[in-house]
């Protein structure tokens, strides 16, 4: 593994993430994916949302944009289509691109802007104290959701490929060598790549459904030991929490990488 | 001076863009701006610039602030529904201090109210819109002529003060189409770029002008940007003192300059018993009233803001200083009238006359409101 230290913030350090929280490793994994790469640091920009997952980027050493609540794929299409010399990355949540950045989104997908996005899936709202999310499985607790939640969730590469992203994949926080690769690759794809990367929420999600703490989660998270899916018109599964924030049948990978044509803005095209 | 043209005020405004250097356009369709887009997309691609229609008006001024951090000369242009969207991000550009122009060309409201028609019911809006306590620079131009010129203002009063500026006119002036001459050359302003070692960069600590330099991502200068309460490293902080400090120069960077900011155009003021205090379009209707109310021997005169935040409160001052009454007419229930009864501080008589209901307020209308002795209306 890579000296990371190069591309952190120590000034800033200490860091704002729990113990247990997943996404200090989902940073490690990331630029570890930077230094795979190779990448010239001063042309890297990372623009973040709002959310435990965007705070990531006060403590990686870019041009880092920590814009609004859910935009960051809109900051993000400005700032490439400006720069297109810019490697432009996204680091959002689940509560940030799926409810409030679901727009966003779906129209970088679409518009296949060469841009990565990492989306860190925790399943619940953690920043504001644990309120359920969009991504928060049926059945499970939350702040909002105190008798289990009642709404499906969503899932987000499906959303993604449906809305035309060129590179989806999934991974998991607990993989971190597959992530970076994924990571890595996700980035070369030249077109708009989206990566979930489950993670999780311990402080919240953990403790509210009595499922561990980060080290069990995660355990969990690797041995993709689900059991979630219980049908709403079972009255039993308000008790029946489930035992890890990972769907049953949830598949990994790359699930879905195509060339097609990279949209840069309406711009005078340079002769070929 | 080109020669004379006959052009719409929208097309104006994309033409004073370009002049003013503006390399980037995002925006969502709305009328009555629409035609600013049209105009963008047509002429920015072939002076080098960038133009990409985004997915709503939240988004559009993103992309916006997002190219202006890149280096760019951003602008995006909307109406009332839209910059009700927009009002996130205005507080986003004036918090990260990220310069860009914001148009508003205003149709009635409150919610979709009447798309088509004028109104000057966003000029509180345009100063109190966004969250929190904010500066504003926000320009009223009342002619084809004065949107390119303001146009172009704004770019260089966003680029000298790293602040969102807004240019508000309402749709008559979107619509109309006049005969102009406009210049070939104007004044640029650029924004103050860092030029010291970038390891010790501190990207918002700010000189004795309260306005730091900005690098463009990319450019060597790696530093973090946030809407946060912040420090001069540009890193998140909650110490009320630092916070503190960040709203007092994100104000007095502009307050101090507020002499430069603010202008106001008057007419036949000098000898004016009664004073018309009208912007944009109504200013326009006031200038004749003015000239017709003489020829009936009524001795009136005109103040009109092309600067209506920060307010020219020394302007109104001096011009209520000469006269009786003053008039002030808009196209809303009375929002600037507060204002203005704020700088006469009693000096005058202040009446309003004021009309939301579409229509735009006529020169016969306002010489009836100066010799019946002012007020009234809708």
């Amino acid at each position: 593994m890579a000296d990371v230290k190069t591309y952190l913030r120590e000034w800033a350090m200490p860091h704002v993430l729990c113990p247990g929280c997943a996404h200090g490793i989902v940073m490690r994994g990331f630029l570890d994916a930077i230094d795979q790469l190779q990448i010239d640091q001063d042309k890297v920009a990372v623009v973040a949302g709002i959310g435990c997952s965007s705070r990531i980027v006060g403590y990686i050493d870019f041009c880092t944009l920590h814009g609004t609540h859910g935009r960051a794929p809109a900051f993000a299409t400005g700032l490439k289509l400006a720069r297109p010399d810019l490697h432009v990355m996204v680091i959002t949540g689940d509560g940030d691109g799926l409810a409030i950045g679901g727009n966003h989104l779906i129209h970088a997908a679409r518009r296949n802007i060469d841009m990565t996005v990492m989306l860190l899936n925790n399943s619940i709202y953690g920043m504001t104290g644990g309120q359920a999310a969009p991504t928060t499985p049926a059945g499970a607790v939350a702040s909002t959701t105190p008798a289990g939640n009642t709404e499906p969730n969503f899932d987000a590469c499906k959303l993604m490929i449906g809305a035309g992203a060129s590179f989806v994949a999934r991974v998991l926080a607990a993989n971190p060598i597959e992530m970076s690769k994924v990571i890595a690759d996700g980035v070369r794809h030249p077109g708009f790549s989206f990566i979930e990367i489950i993670s999780d929420c311990p402080e919240y999600y953990g403790r509210y459904n009595k499922v561990g703490g980060g080290a069990e989660m995660l355990t969990w998270m690797a041995r993709r030991d689900a059991g979630v899916a219980v049908p709403l018109s079972e009255k039993k599964f308000v008790e029946h929490v489930p035992s890890s924030p990972v769907p049953t049948g949830l598949t990994t990978g790359v699930l879905e990488r195509d060339i097609r044509p990279v949209f840069t803005g309406v711009r005078k095209q340079e002769p070929q | 001076m080109s020669e004379a043209q006959l052009i719409q005020g929208n097309e104006a405004c994309a033409r004073g863009a370009l002049a003013a250097g503006c390399n980037f356009y995002g925006g969502y369709p709305i009328t009555p701006s629409s035609e600013i887009a049209e105009h963008m997309v047509r002429m920015l691609p072939d002076a080098g610039g960038v133009f990409v229609q985004m997915e709503d008006e939240i988004a559009s001024l993103a992309a916006v602030i997002g190219a202006s951090l890149a280096g760019s000369k951003a602008m995006t242009a909307t109406s009332g529904p839209g910059f009700s969207l927009m009002q996130e991000h205005i507080g986003f550009a004036v918090m990260a201090e990220v310069p860009c122009v914001v148009v508003n060309v205003m149709r009635g409201g409150p919610s979709t109210g009447l798309p088509t028609s004028p109104s000057q019911g966003d000029v509180m809006q345009a100063r109190w819109g966004t969250h929190g306590d904010h500066p504003a620079i926000v320009l009223a131009p009342s002619s084809v002529g004065e949107v390119f010129d303001l146009t172009v203002r704004a770019f260089n009063l966003a680029e000298r003060f790293r602040t969102p500026v807004i240019l508000l006119y309402d749709e008559v002036i979107g619509h109309t189409r006049e005969s102009v001459q406009l210049p070939e050359k104007v004044e640029i302003v650029d924004r103050v770029r860092p030029d010291g070692d970038a390891a010790d960069f501190l990207p918002k600590a700010a000189d004795a002008t309260g306005v730091p330099p900005l690098p463009a991502f990319g450019d060597g200068y790696r530093f973090h940007v946030t809407g946060l309460s912040h420090d001069e490293r540009g890193f998140p902080t909650d110490d009320g003192h630092v916070a503190g400090a960040l709203l007092d120069r994100i104000h007095t960077k502009v307050s101090d300059y507020e002499d430069e900011i603010t202008a106001a155009e008057t007419f036949m003021l000098d000898d004016a018993e009664v004073a018309l205090f009208a912007y944009g379009i109504v200013g326009r209707s006031a200038r004749e009233a003015v000239l017709r109310s003489r020829d009936a021997g009524i001795k009136a005169g005109l103040i009109r803001p092309t600067t209506l935040w920060p307010f020219p409160s020394q302007q109104v001052a001096a011009a209520a200083a000469q006269v009786d009454k003053v008039i002030v007419a808009e196209m809303n229930l009375g929002q600037m009238i507060g204002e203005v009864e704020r700088a006469t501080a009693g000096q005058a008589e202040v009446v309003g006359h004021m009309r939301a209901d579409g229509e735009p307020i006529t020169p016969s209308e306002l010489v009836g409101v100066v010799s019946a002795g002012g007020g009234g209306g809708h």
